[in-house]
Parts: C-alpha cells; structure tokens; sequence
C-alpha cells in the first residue's frame, strides 16, 4: 500500500487498522456507562417493588389510613393526586398552551418578550418550595381557598406552568413556515392559521411537554407541605374546597413512622406513583403516535 | 442583439380567447422599496401588471425578483422588521393604507409557492379549506368547488376516486397542482406563482406551464422563473430584476428578442447568472 502524503495522518496501514480501535473503544465506554446508569435505576426499581407490590391488594387500594400498619389504605391521597392532576390540568395547560401560542405567535419581539422569557426560564429553575410559599399567601389566605384541594392545585399548576410554555413553545417553533404561509395565502386570519394547521402540528411536542410536567407535579411534595396539605386525612376529596392529601405525602408520613409495616405501606405508595406515571407516559406516547402518523 | 435570436426560441404569441370581464385586475407599483431592517433589498420599482396578462418576473438568484412578488399580497408582513416605501394599488386600491384588510387582499391576491405546500389533511380538506374560512359551509357547494377546482389544476381526473386520502401521499407534481388547486378554490383575481415548477420533474414542469396557458384566460398570473424559456414560453410580458432594481419590462417576444438594456441581454445571452 503507498503512502500518500496528507496534512493529515497518513494513511499507513498501523493507523489504518489503529483507529477502528480507539472508535470501538469509545463505544464500549459508552456502553459501559449507559449499562451503569440503567442498571443503577433498575436495581432502585426493583427493590421498590420487591418492597412494595406484596401490599398491592384490594384493601390497600380503598382503604384509608390507619394508626395499624396492615389496614392503612391510601385511597384518599390517591384520589387527592388525581384531584391535584385534574386541578393542574384544567388550569396550566390551557394557560400554559395559551401562553406559548401568545408569545411565539402574537408578540412583537422586543425586549419585554425578550425579558419575559428569560424570566420564564428561570422560573422552570426556581425550588418548588417556594411555589408554596407563594400559593400558601396567594391561594390559601388572599383568595380565601383555604387548605384545600383546590389551593394545592393551583400551587401546583404555577410549578409547572414554565416547563409547559417552554415545551410548547419549542413545538410551536418546530412547525414549518411552509404551512403558515400556505394558510395565510388562502385568506386565512393568524388565529385560523394557528388553530387550524399551527396547533395541530405542534400537538405531538405539546402533548410531551404536558406530560413532562404531570410527571413532575404528581411526585412533588414541598409545595404541597408548605401551603398546607395535611399528612393525616381519612376522606378522598369531594368537592375542590375539600382537605387533602396526596400519594407522595402519604409516602412521607409512612416514612416517617418506626415500623417497619409501615415502610412497606410507604413503598407501595410509591410504587404506586411510578404506575401512574408509567400509564401517563403510555398514553403519551401512544398519542403522540397517532397524532405524528396523521401528520 | 442577433445572439438573443438565435439563442433563445421565443414561440409566437399565443392569441388568447375572450377574457372574462369580471374579477380581473391589474396591479401598480409605484417608487417601491422594501427593507429588511436596515438592509434594503428593493429599489425604486415602478411597474404596471395589466390585468388579464401573464407576467414574468425573470433574474439571477437574489435579484428580489420573490422578494417582490410577495410584496404583492403583503406576505412579506411575515417577517420581523419587513418594511416598504412607495406604494402598491391592487384595481385601484393602496394595499399598503392603514385601513386595508390584509386577509381579504389575501384572498383576491392567491400565491402558489416554491415548495409545494398541501396541509396534512384530505385532498378534499385541503381544496375545501379556503371556501370553508371564508364561509362556504354547505356541504354540496363545497363538493362542487372542490371538483371544479381540481378539474381547473388538472387533477381532478387522478384524484377523483381517493378524495379523503391524505394529500401528502401525492406526488411532487400533484401536490404542487393540487397546491394551486386550493389556491383556485377562493376565486382569487390574481395568482402569484413563486417559481411553481422549480422543484418538479421536465414532464410535471410540462404539465404546470400547460395549466398557466389555461388559467391565463380568467386570471392575472405573475409567475417568478429562474428559468428563461419558461418565461418565453408562458408569459405575455417580462421584467427583469437585477440586485434589488426592475432593469427593463416590457412585451416577451420584445425582451428576449430586442432588449433595450445591455444587462437585460448580457443576462438572456447567459453572459452570467
């Protein structure tokens, strides 16, 4: 073989044969970290389960809870997470989506739009305890909504809010001009255009976003705590003004406890969680699926 | 000026038939130009599209020859920072006044694009959808515009039997006529054409230019070419821009045959672009 003479490393055969080397050493330390990492998550699942799935019985599920570990239930801080969810749904993600559409779609780009989103941004970032103490002022006392599901809620809602407008505004982004501009041309108004043809598009991306900050306000807990969600409440919630509790307070009030029993209660509540999440993401996914094939 | 004749073919002057009297416009442009922000990409146009006409707006790349036509229907309000001198008056109206309805001036002002552009949606939805926006709700009107548009776009005959198929399962030619299909489907006065055929196969290109030859009958047609015997073939007059300025427009056969301009010659006679 000649050699022939490059800037680069000529091409001998040792440096030939040396770089598919260093290449599949690479991708072997990449295996070997990325085995790490889900090995690492797998053995945490596990034990949780191994911990928690024996409780998974019918009576756990629609019991309430108990001073006695083996009849402790957790129906009510089930049905409070679903409330909370139902609550953050309702008010974050039209606000969210409509929020993301207003500012990607309508505002003129100036330096308030600038500020504002560099304010949304680091509101993503902001430790969700100080979103309660913010709906404990706001929502418990000033509104007069007291402890209830409802303030929990709304608490909730503003913690997830950026993550929903900086996720729908990406997908909003990620909609090609050509399909504006083909609604536009037509006569259509801004609005048509982006209810009709924007908003469809940018649905998958939307709806990643919205389960992203499912996923994060079912598991948050000091919020929760901070404006005042009680650790002990036998009844599920009946109306939003309702007292509440919730899977992840549950868990910590179990925790909290010396026996041992208890601990097993605790990690079936979390077990609990990453089933609600997991079906959340099931759903997402299988959405996102569709709404994708369609376009 | 004998190269230009024997360079290019410019075919006879089709005679047209009878133009339907109503809804044809003409457009004036008068000391236009445009500036994105602080750089400014048109200068001083003045120019008069006469209604009926097919007009063609030839030029190397960059010459604002897009630029310009989207002036036409105020796509160009699209961009931050988009700003116009000078004005233009479509059948006697400024479209550029405070008091203008961008939306309808879109409507009567139909734009066909580069790309071909279908909304991932039935072929049905998508000739229907105009009419629908602009209230056209009965579901038997609907389904007579969208035959009779498709038939007008030449492709009623390949579609008729898979209506609520998805458009963008058609082909690159299909669905740049079915493109121009919506874009017939809100009665438009006048249609720009942004290069339609640039991005199609000789035998769809073929097929475009044919369409043009028809629809010039009841339309103004602008079309935007980089290609100059598409011009010579399909248009009735020729501007030529060069760097953000209108060189010389006149009758087709005249251009490309007599230019008065030697940048306009140097052009057709490929002495660059």
């Amino acid at each position: 073989m000649s050699e022939i003479s490059t800037p680069h490393t000529p091409l001998t055969r040792r440096n030939i044969l040396a770089r598919p080397q260093s290449e599949s050493l690479f991708v072997a330390f990449s295996l070997l970290i990325v085995s790490g990492a889900l090995l690492f998550l797998c053995v945490l699942i596990v034990q949780l389960l191994i911990d928690g799935l024996p409780r998974f019985e019918l009576s756990f599920f629609t019991g309430t809870p108990s001073r006695i570990a083996e009849r402790a239930g957790i129906f009510p801080a089930l049905m409070g997470s679903l409330w909370l969810m139902g609550i953050v749904a309702i008010f974050a993600v039209p606000l969210g989506v409509g929020a993301a559409v207003y500012l990607e779609e309508y505002a003129p780009k100036n330096w308030l739009t600038g500020f504002i989103e560099l304010n949304i941004a680091n509101l993503a970032g902001v430790p969700s305890i100080i979103y309660g103490l913010l709906g404990l002022q706001l929502f418990v006392r000033i509104c007069g909504f007291e402890r209830s599901v409802l303030s929990g809620g709304l608490t909730l809602s503003l913690v997830v809010l950026p993550v929903i407008i900086i996720a729908a505004r990406e997908a909003l982004r990620n909609v090609p001009k050509s399909l504006r501009e083909g609604a536009l041309a037509l006569g259509a108004t801004q609005w048509q255009s982006i209810f009709h043809h924007v908003l469809p598009n940018a649905t998958p991306g939307i709806l990643t976003g919205c389960i992203l900050a499912f996923s994060r306000a079912i598991g948050e807990t000091a919020p929760l705590i901070t404006m005042g969600a009680l650790t002990y409440v036998a009844t599920a919630p009946s109306t939003p003004l309702s007292a509440f509790t919730a899977l992840p307070i549950q868990a910590f009030n179990w925790i909290s406890r010396p026996q041992a029993a208890f601990h097993t209660n605790a990690a079936a509540a979390i077990s609990l969680l990453l089933v609600v999440l997991l079906t959340f993401n099931i759903i997402a996914v299988i959405l996102r699926a569709k709404l994708e094939r369609r376009n | 000026m004998n190269q230009s004749q024997t360079i290019l073919q410019v075919p006879t002057v089709k005679s047209h038939a009878p133009k339907t009297a109503d809804a044809i416009a003409a457009v004036t442009v008068n000391h236009v130009g445009f500036f994105y922000g602080a750089h400014q990409a048109l200068f001083d146009i003045c120019l008069n599209i006469p209604a009926g006409e097919v007009m063609a707006f030839i030029g190397p790349s960059g010459c604002g020859k897009s630029t310009f036509l989207r002036t036409l229907n105020r796509m160009n309000d699209l961009i931050a920072g988009a700003r116009l001198t000078g004005s233009v008056t479509v059948a006697g109206e400024d479209i550029y006044a405070n008091s203008t309805d961008v939306v309808s001036l879109r409507k009567r002002v139909g734009m066909v694009f580069q790309k071909s552009n279908p909304f991932p949606k039935s072929i049905f939805d998508n000739v229907a959808y105009g009419p629908r926006i602009h209230g056209v709700s009965n579901k038997n009107e609907l389904e007579e515009i969208v035959e009779l548009c498709l038939m007008r776009a030449d492709l009623w005959s390949e579609v008729k039997d898979r209506l609520f198929a998805s458009a963008l399962n058609l082909s690159g030619g299909q669905q740049q006529r079915l493109c121009i299909a919506r874009a017939l489907a809100v009665k438009p006065e006048i249609l720009l054409m942004d290069e339609p055929a640039s991005a199609l196969d000789p035998r769809s290109t073929a097929r475009i230019e044919d369409l043009i030859g028809e629809l010039r009958k009841d339309f103004t047609i602008v079309i935007v070419t980089h290609n100059m015997q598409q011009a010579a073939r399909v248009s009735d007059r020729t501007a030529f821009f060069f760097e953000g300025k209108l060189i010389e427009e006149s009758d087709t056969r005249q251009l490309f045959t007599k230019p008065v301009q030697k940048q306009t010659e140097d052009y057709i006679t490929g002495r660059f672009g």
